[in-house]
Parts: structure tokens; C-alpha cells; sequence
């Protein structure tokens, strides 16, 4: 057991040990938790990210509720403890699975299983790793010339040019992007560009953007998993290139390059870890839909409620974001990024992407 | 409705008997064939599937008021059975007291014979035509004789039998086979006759009407076998026969100038005055001098000489006069508790959870008629929750199943806010949704309809008023019923804490840590702090039921509390007086027992059995306490106002109530939404 692991153990049974505690002495068993909603995230001006504030969420066993929280905590603390002492790891969807034997305890969704999951994260401030816990989720593509080693299975470090080596999809990263498992060895890439849908990621691979740019591409899939945000910090922090997010021009989307560059609610405890304060959002912006005259959508009832939830959610708190999102409520359509092709399958990379990043001074 | 249907209701009102004048008046000029044919419609013989119900409504009213005369239990058969050509044999027989021979032929044969028109009475006959309608519209359609047996109850009395038909010219009984015989029963009736039409299924099928028919009438015992055989049994659900209506006096307010003319030149009296003073109801030699003079008409007239311009006036110094109100005491409304069992007999298949305590109002008038109205709602169980709630309508004791649309219930329903009652509804307009199925029944000297149909009752206000206002009873009781469950759905979920959850966590703790299980005791009473009231029913056997109260005392302190509950008195035994709780119970069945020094942690039961007819009318969380304050007690409401208590001596300490404000403990994580895109995609 690693002395994280050891930590980990530690920690958790320090909390086993206050729920008995409150049984022994007949009070009500609680502990708290750091209230883990846009209402208690807070800018750390030291680190550029959002982290959690001080307020917290009692869990308490007078709720039905509550009362089943801490007895899956319990369970989980004792499904952990029985894995580090045998050296073995599970996903978090085995948790799940594996929970289907703790009577009262058992989780009725996924979601509550990672919930808990991270909600242990907060409360010992050791990552699910140390927990033995991995999700099954699979990382980004990435697609740029970037050499790198990856510790394999197998336990070689296995050499690739993201380019040379790579297929027309790129390099697929795992879920543990730690710098024991994957190390830089060198990159001609200049910058990095996020992009969220895998059609648009395609599209410039096949205009040979990355080539012609000395660009370096990572498909986000949608709200991208914690190993593509902690590889994108890296590349960021470790080899200095300039990060760009190209989504959607919609809600959603903002909240994508907010988890990317801010930090998301949902693992504001560990933003310290997955946030890159220095990412930039390309766009579509509300101002490309207007200026470049895109197809768009009309915005749903759900688009709108986003949007008015993005205006008193701390981390658009600035002018650029304000106006974005007012004058999306203003127009009340939206754009996909592939609307760009209106003008012809060339010109996201021939005109759109190099105006956009010139107006940066990337290119 | 509007105002202006309201008015043509009122005329229609004046009941079947105006048309049925006109009916016999019109027989002079056109043959009765084709004045039925003419007026199909108002009739009831709008459509075949109708016509077929009209008959077995007829003949199962008959006999439903017969043996209610009679005061005999009524057991009815009625059979339908198919013939080629869309006729159906419709069979109805019954125990009542039977008709004498001479009189059969009219009954049957003759139309509106026996509509006495003076008879003011609560009767299930004065809608519809007459037996004779259907009879002859039998015949007409199929050319059919009717047959029918009779016998009256007597050591030298024989049953007869004959076949009748109506001679449409000129609405005389013309009579073959009769014959004497001997029968094997005491007394009652048979009547078999042949008529066109269509056998449906549905809401307004034959069954749906004796099935609703059985609700308002649980005294009686009914059976049915339809086209294909099968047979079903409507049992009674009580042996109490309903009290007799009385026969009253016309009110004048009631009276319309066609009525009161037909009524005066049958009259025997010899003047105006008198003819006033002796056949209507609280009229004085003082106000019919009234009303005369008003009237301009000399009081010393023959009543058979009046006009029509007379009878006109009088009926405008009727308006203007002061008279005293109908009596009341002549209708027989169902009563609360025969109307629960009537509905919970027949309703039980649908397993509903909750039986509205049903409402009885005190009689009103409407036009110089008294009226009563009687609801009950029926929730839950297997009730379907999709749809609208059924409505059953009843007028003096016979279902409505036509124009649901038209009615005064239908209105006064849609007018009412059922959303703060826990029902589904629309704008809070409108039929609400939800398990739930409502039943009203009005019952009148002369209940008023909007047309000659009298499937609808008219919108007057006063009728309006008081459906409303029984309604709201109901609903009352709905909510408090509904309230009820999320309390003890709440207790439960703190019963499960303690239960299950708990009880596992502290093993579970006990054992990672490897260290003894700790004693719940004071975190549960920390948890839980109520006295928990949980009812059991158990079943013995048909009609006997043990019902335990298991109470639990989750405070840190020790208490002492009353628990009350109003039992149907008849139907206790000695369980329950020798319950160690137990105080005393009064002459109306409220029971009284008393805790004593229950201490934290200690659970007490207390029990008692209820037997015969009357244990179901008994709802187990119908419990009340005293003497302790209602936040910390789940399971028993406090005592109401006006249950009357005397002698107690347990003095009620102040408590505040610990709120539990964590019920909605935030999980904004969600609710943020901050993953919808991976979902979107």
C-alpha cells in the first residue's frame, strides 16, 4: 500500500470512527459536507481557478435521505478499505454493481455512486485514485505533433508521435493522465485547440489545420472527463502552449469551456488539479452567430433556463460572459459548430479559425 | 348552464305528469302509435340501446317502490335475453306485495294509469313514463303481448297471470289467457315482455344501472343475468329497510298554470277557498283570502269553473304572498352510513383505500318542493387514476345515466376548486382527474329536471348551493384522509431510519472499527421524538375485525394521553372493555382509553373487536387523542371540537413542535445541470 493509499485508509476510517462516535453517545450521526452548488464556489486568485467556499451540507440521519448517505459512506469506506488491503481496483461502475449486495445501502443510480465518490474526495482530500476507484469512461482524442510515452498494461513505455503514429482519430488517452503514466518527450504543436464534437474535430484533421498550424487538437466529447482536463492543464503547464476551447454556440457549451478553464462545480475540490485559467474560448460566440450570419436553432425552454442560470453563476461573473449570454437571450437562437460549413467545407479552417485566432495572437 | 335552460328546466319540471296529459289529450286526435312515435325522444326511446334500459329501469322502479310501500325487503331478478331481429325479452320479478287481479290490466295495459296527480311523495316512479310506456313500446316495435304474474300476499289468495297488450286507439288494456294458478310464493310480481333494442356494456348499460341502482338501494338484493348467460348478484348490504316517505300536500309555490288547472276541475271542493285551504300544504283560510283577492277571483267560485286567465292570476298572487315553507319530514334521504355501505359493497372489487365520511344535508326548498341532497366520494385502490373522476348521479334513489353534461351535480362539481381538496383539475375548472369516483343523490317530493327525459336535474341555485355545500364536506374529509397518508408516509420514512437504516449503520460501523454494536435507544428517540400511533386491522371472519393500536413512545419523556374513537356501539364486545386501558364509552359509541406513564422507549397496544353489520362502517384511522400536544404525535389526530368531552383530567402540557426544516436537503449539484450536454449528445 502506498503512503497515499495508507493516508486514504486513514482518512476514511477517521470518518467511520465520528459516525460511531455519534451512535455511541446517542446523538444523531451527521457530518458535513462542503455545499457543492454555484452558490459556494469561489475564485482563488492564486491559483486562477474556482474551488469550493465555506459553506457545507450537513448530512444527517434524521432525513431518510441523509440517514442512507452515511450508512453508503460506511459501506464504501469498507469496500475501499477491503480493496486496499488486497491490493485491488474497481470502477466506479463496479461500485455500483458490487453495492447490489448492501441491503439498505445499495445505490439506486450510477450518479449516486460517483456522487459519493467525490463527496469522499472532499471530506479526506485524497482523489478517488488513492481510493482505488477509476472511472470507465475513456479520455479525449488527440491529434498534433506531440511525441509522448505511455506506461502500458504491460509495463513498457510505449513511444508515439500524435501524428506519425497515430490514425485519422488520433491518440486516444487513458483515463490516468499522470506523469507517471504519460511523459512530454517533445512538441513541434505551437497551441492547443479543444474542440467539443468529434465531426468538427475530423473536419480539421482532414483540411490538414494541425499540419499547416503546428496545431494541436483534443476532441473533448461533449463535458470532457477529468484525464482530458488534468492532460490539457499539463500541456498547458508543462510544455507552455496556449490553450483555445472551440464548442457549440450554446449554453451548454459555455459550461464546457467554463469546466475547462474555471473549473466545474461538480469537482470544484480538486480544480487546483483539472482547471487551466489560461484557456481562451474561441467560439461560436453569440457575436460569431450575428457576425458570420450562421444557420441557427431556436433556443429551447431548457437553452433559456441554462442561460439565466449561467447569468448568476459566479464564474461567468465578467463582462465578456455577461454580454455573450445577454445577447444570446436576446436573439434566442443558437449555432452548432458545423453551421460554419455554410460557407463551404474550407472555411472553419480557412477563414473562421485563423480570423479568430489572429484577433488572440495565437497565429 | 345558462339562466334561460334553467328557466325551460323549470317548466319541464313540472314533471312527467303535464305530458302525460298532453299524452292522453292527444290520444282524441292521433292514435297513441303515432304520438310515440312523435315524441320518441322526450319519451326515452330516443335509441334502441335506451329503450331496452327504460324498460328494466321501469319495471325494477316499480318494484323498488312497491316493496318500499310494503316495507319488504326487496329481492328483484331481472333477465334480458336475445331474440332475432334486435328484440330482447326483458324478465323482471320481485317479493313485493304484488297487485290485485282487477288491477293488473291497468298497470300494464294502460297508460298513465295510477299517476295520481295530487300525490305529492318522494317515489322513484314519478320519472319516466310508466311501465305501460314500455309495455306498449314493446308492442309497437315487436308486436309482443307482455306477460305478467301477480300475486298478493293473503291464505286464500291465488296468483293470476295474463298477457297484455295496449290497445293503441284508444289506451285500453286488452287481455288474453287470463287465468288463476297456483304460485310458489307468497306474494310478488312477474313481468315478461318483448321489445325492440340494443344491449350495451358500459356507462350506460343495464348493469351499470342495477349495479348503481344497488348502492342507493343497499336494502336490496338484486340479480341479473344478461343476452349471454352470465349472472350476477347484487346482495343486500343491509336489512334495514329505508323509512317510508310521506305523502304531502302540493305546495303552491310549486304550481304551474297547466298543473293547477287539471288539479282544480278534478277537484271535489266546493269553492275556490276551500280548494286552496284543503289540497295544497300551509295555505290559511287567511292566505287563500289572500291570494284570491290578489288574484281578483271571487272565493266562493267552483274550482271546476276557474279559467285559465284565473288560474293565471293565482299563480302571480302566489309569487306575491307569504306562505310558510313545505314541511320537510316527508323525504327519506339514504343516510351517511347506508350510503357508505351501499358504496362499499359494491365498490369493494375496486379495493378503494378511502370511503368519504358521506354527508346527508338537511332538507331545503325549491319551488315549494322540499329537497335533500346526500354525497359520498370513493378514493384510491384500484379506482383508474388516469381519467376524469365518475360521477354517479341519483334522484330519489334511481341513477341518471343520460345527460351527464346538463346536470346540476355535473355543474356543481366543475364549479368547485378541487385542487385544494387533492384532486387533479384544470384551472381549477371543470371535472377534476384523479381515483377518485363521486356520487350524489338528490331526493325530492318532485325533483326538478331540465326536460321530459329527466336525465339531468336543473340548475337552480338553491340545488346548486347545497351539492356544493355537501360536497365540500366530503372533499373535506377527502383532504384530511389525504393529509393523513403523507404524515404517516413521512412517519414511516423516520420509521425506516430507525428500523433499517440505523440498526445497520451501527453494525456496520461497530464492525470496520471492530469494536461492540452501540445501544440506539437515545439516538432513535432523538430521531423519531413522537408518540407513534400505528393501527392493524385483522380479520376474524365475514363482518368481525380486531383492530390493535400499537403506540410507541420515541421522546425523552413520559407520557400520559387519551386516545378516542367513535365505534359503532352495537358492534363491540367484551375485547373491548377488558383492554386494561380502557375508561368508558357513551351512549353514542365514543370510546375513551387512557395511557398512563408511557415511558421512553416502551411501546403500549391497546385493542378491540367490532362485530356485525356495522364493524365495516368503522375506519381504524379514525383515532383521536387528548391530553397531549398534536406536533408530537403521528397517527392520531387531536380530538375535534365538537366531540364533546367531559371529565378529563389530563391536563395538556405546552410543547413546541421540533420541525424537521432538512426534509429538502439540497442536492444542487443536479440541479445545476451542469452535465446536460453529455446527455443532449
Amino acid at each position: 500500500m502506498s503512503d497515499k493509499n495508507e493516508g486514504a485508509l486513514n482518512s476514511l476510517t477517521g470518518i467511520v470512527d465520528g459516525l460511531y462516535a455519534d451512535l455511541d453517545k446517542g446523538n444523531i450521526p451527521a457530518m458535513e459536507v462542503a455545499l457543492r452548488s454555484k452558490r459556494n464556489i469561489e475564485f482563488n486568485p492564486g491559483t486562477g481557478v474556482w474551488n469550493y467556499g465555506s459553506l457545507t451540507s450537513a448530512r444527517t440521519a434524521k432525513t431518510v435521505k441523509g440517514a442512507m448517505m452515511l450508512l453508503r459512506t460506511v459501506y464504501t469506506a469498507d469496500f475501499i478499505k477491503g480493496m486496499l488491503e488486497s491490493n485491488k481496483s474497481s470502477t466506479l461502475r463496479e461500485m455500483y454493481y458490487i453495492s447490489e449486495g448492501w441491503n439498505n445501502a445499495k445505490f439506486q443510480t450510477q450518479d449516486e455512486s460517483v456522487i459519493l465518490a467525490e463527496d469522499l474526495e472532499i471530506l479526506t482530500g485524497y482523489m478517488r485514485e488513492d481510493f482505488k476507484l477509476r472511472p470507465e469512461e475513456d479520455g479525449a482524442r488527440i491529434y498534433g505533433d506531440l511525441t509522448l510515452t505511455e506506461l502500458t498494461r504491460k509495463g513498457e513505455k510505449k513511444k508515439m508521435n500524435c501524428i506519425d503514429d497515430v490514425g485519422d482519430s488520433g491518440y486516444g488517452i487513458p483515463y490516468n493522465v499522470g506523469p507517471e503514466k504519460i511523459e512530454f518527450k517533445n512538441c513541434n504543436a505551437k497551441f492547443v485547440i479543444a474542440i467539443e464534437t468529434g465531426g468538427m474535430f475530423d473536419r480539421l484533421v482532414e483540411n490538414g489545420f494541425p499540419e499547416r498550424h503546428d496545431a494541436l487538437l483534443v476532441h473533448l466529447k461533449g463535458q470532457p472527463t477529468r484525464g482530458t482536463r488534468r492532460f490539457i492543464k499539463r500541456l498547458n503547464e508543462e510544455l507552455g502552449l496556449p490553450i483555445t476551447v472551440f464548442t457549440d454556440g450554446d449554453p451548454w457549451s459555455f459550461r464546457i469551456y467554463a469546466s475547462v478553464a474555471y473549473g466545474a462545480i461538480k469537482t470544484a475540490h480538486i480544480s487546483d488539479y483539472l482547471a487551466t485559467p489560461a484557456a481562451q474560448f474561441i467560439g461560436i460566440t453569440p457575436s460569431d452567430i450575428l457576425n458570420y450570419d450562421l444557420p441557427t436553432d431556436k433556443l429551447t425552454d431548457k437553452d433559456k433556463g441554462a442561460l439565466n442560470a449561467e447569468l448568476s453563476d459566479p464564474r461567468f461573473k465578467d463582462e465578456f460572459w455577461e454580454n455573450e449570454i445577454q445577447a444570446m437571450i436576446g436573439m434566442g437562437k443558437k449555432a452548432e459548430q458545423q453551421a460554419l460549413a455554410k460557407y463551404g467545407l474550407d472555411f472553419v479552417t480557412d477563414t473562421y479559425l485563423p480570423e479568430k485566432l489572429t484577433d488572440m495572437g495565437i497565429l | 348552464m345558462h339562466s334561460s335552460d334553467n328557466e325551460s328546466g323549470a317548466k319541464a319540471g313540472a314533471g312527467s305528469r303535464s305530458i302525460a296529459y298532453k299524452l292522453a289529450d292527444a290520444q282524441q286526435e292521433i292514435s297513441v302509435a303515432e304520438f310515440f312515435e312523435k315524441n320518441k325522444q322526450i319519451l326515452g326511446f330516443d335509441s334502441r340501446s335506451k329503450s331496452l334500459l327504460m324498460g328494466v329501469k321501469e319495471a325494477v322502479d316499480n318494484a323498488l317502490d312497491a316493496c318500499e310501500e310494503a316495507e319488504i325487503l326487496p329481492i328483484i331478478n331481472v333477465k334480458i335475453e336475445r331474440f332475432e331481429d334486435d328484440d330482447y325479452k326483458i324478465s323482471v320479478d320481485d317479493n313485493g306485495p304484488g297487485i290485485v287481479h282487477k288491477a293488473m290490466p291497468n298497470v300494464y295495459g294502460r297508460l298513465l294509469y295510477g299517476s295520481r296527480f295530487h300525490a305529492y311523495k318522494q317515489s322513484r316512479g314519478q320519472q319516466g313514463i310508466g311501465i305501460s310506456a314500455s309495455v306498449m313500446y314493446g308492442y309497437l316495435t315487436t308486436g309482443q303481448s307482455a306477460h305478467i304474474i301477480s300475486k298478493i300476499s293473503g291464505e286464500d289468495e291465488v296468483a293470476w297471470e295474463m298477457d297484455i297488450v295496449v290497445d293503441t286507439k284508444n289506451n285500453r288494456p286488452r287481455i288474453t289467457n287470463d287465468r288463476a294458478f297456483t304460485w310458489d310464493r307468497d306474494h310478488g310480481t312477474s313481468v315478461e315482455f318483448t321489445i325492440k333494442g340494443r344491449y350495451v356494456t358500459g356507462k350506460q348499460s343495464i348493469f351499470e344501472y342495477l349495479k348503481n341502482t344497488a348502492i342507493v338501494n343497499p336494502h336490496a338484493y338484486i340479480t341479473f343475468q344478461d343476452p349471454d348467460g352470465t349472472k350476477w348478484t347484487f346482495e343486500n348490504a343491509t336489512e334495514i329497510t329505508p323509512v317510508k316517505p310521506k305523502e304531502i300536500k302540493p305546495h303552491p309555490e310549486g304550481m304551474e298554470i297547466g298543473d293547477l288547472m287539471k288539479f282544480a276541475h278534478s277537484s271535489n271542493q266546493k269553492d275556490v277557498q276551500s280548494f286552496l285551504r284543503n289540497e295544497f300544504s300551509r295555505v290559511t283560510k287567511r292566505i287563500a283570502d289572500e291570494i284570491l283577492e290578489l288574484a281578483g277571483v271571487n272565493p266562493k267560485t267552483s274550482p271546476k269553473k276557474l279559467t285559465r286567465d284565473d288560474c293565471a292570476n293565482i299563480i302571480k298572487a302566489i309569487g306575491k304572498v307569504k306562505i310558510m315553507a313545505p314541511q320537510t319530514d316527508c323525504l327519506s334521504p339514504i343516510g351517511d352510513t347506508l350510503i357508505k355501505k351501499g358504496l362499499m359493497h359494491v365498490m369493494d372489487g375496486l379495493r378503494p383505500d378511502y370511503y368519504a365520511t358521506p354527508v346527508t344535508r338537511n332538507p331545503r326548498t325549491v319551488n315549494g318542493n322540499p329537497f335533500v341532497v346526500e354525497a359520498g366520494i370513493v378514493y384510491g385502490g384500484e379506482i383508474p387514476s388516469d381519467g376524469q373522476v365518475n360521477i354517479l348521479r341519483f334522484a330519489n334513489r334511481v341513477p341518471l345515466l343520460y345527460q351527464q353534461g346538463a346536470c346540476a351535480v355535473t355543474k356543481a362539481i366543475s364549479d368547485m376548486d378541487w385542487r385544494r381538496y387533492g384532486l387533479e383539475q384544470r384551472g381549477g375548472k371543470g371535472i377534476p382527474y384523479g381515483p377518485a369516483i363521486i356520487m350524489v343523490h338528490v331526493a325530492s317530493t318532485k325533483v326538478p329536471f331540465t326536460s321530459e327525459g329527466k336525465e339531468a336535474i336543473a340548475s337552480y341555485p338553491e340545488i346548486l348551493n347545497e351539492i356544493t355545500a355537501a360536497l365540500r364536506l366530503c372533499a373535506r374529509n377527502l383532504k384530511s384522509h389525504l393529509n393523513k397518508i403523507e404524515r404517516r408516509s413521512k412517519t414511516r420514512a423516520k420509521f425506516d431510519i430507525v428500523q433499517k437504516i440505523l440498526p445497520d449503520l451501527a453494525i456496520k460501523t461497530a464492525k470496520y472499527l471492530n469494536r461492540p454494536v452501540p445501544a440506539l435507544d437515545r439516538t432513535i428517540t432523538k430521531i423519531m421524538n413522537v408518540v407513534w400511533i400505528e393501527p392493524s386491522v385483522e380479520k376474524i371472519n365475514k363482518n368481525e375485525r380486531r383492530y390493535t393500536y400499537t403506540i410507541y413512545n420515541y421522546t425523552d419523556k413520559v407520557r400520559n394521553f387519551g386516545l378516542h374513537a367513535h365505534l359503532p356501539k352495537e358492534s363491540v364486545n367484551l375485547a373491548l372493555f377488558s383492554d386494561p386501558c380502557f375508561k368508558e364509552m357513551d351512549d353514542n359509541g365514543r370510546a375513551f382509553w387512557e395511557i398512563r406513564e408511557l415511558q421512553p422507549s416502551v411501546t403500549t397496544v391497546i385493542t378491540f373487536e367490532l362485530k356485525g353489520e356495522m364493524a365495516d362502517t368503522f375506519a381504524e384511522e379514525d383515532i383521536y387523542i387528548s391530553g397531549i400536544s398534536p406536533v408530537i404525535v403521528m397517527g392520531a389526530d387531536p380530538l375535534p371540537g365538537d366531540w364533546g368531552l367531559e371529565g378529563l383530567e389530563i391536563t395538556e402540557e405546552e410543547e413546541y413542535s421540533v420541525e424537521d426544516n432538512d426534509e429538502d436537503e439540497e442536492d444542487e449539484i443536479l440541479e445545476d445541470d451542469e452535465f446536460e450536454k453529455e446527455a443532449k449528445e
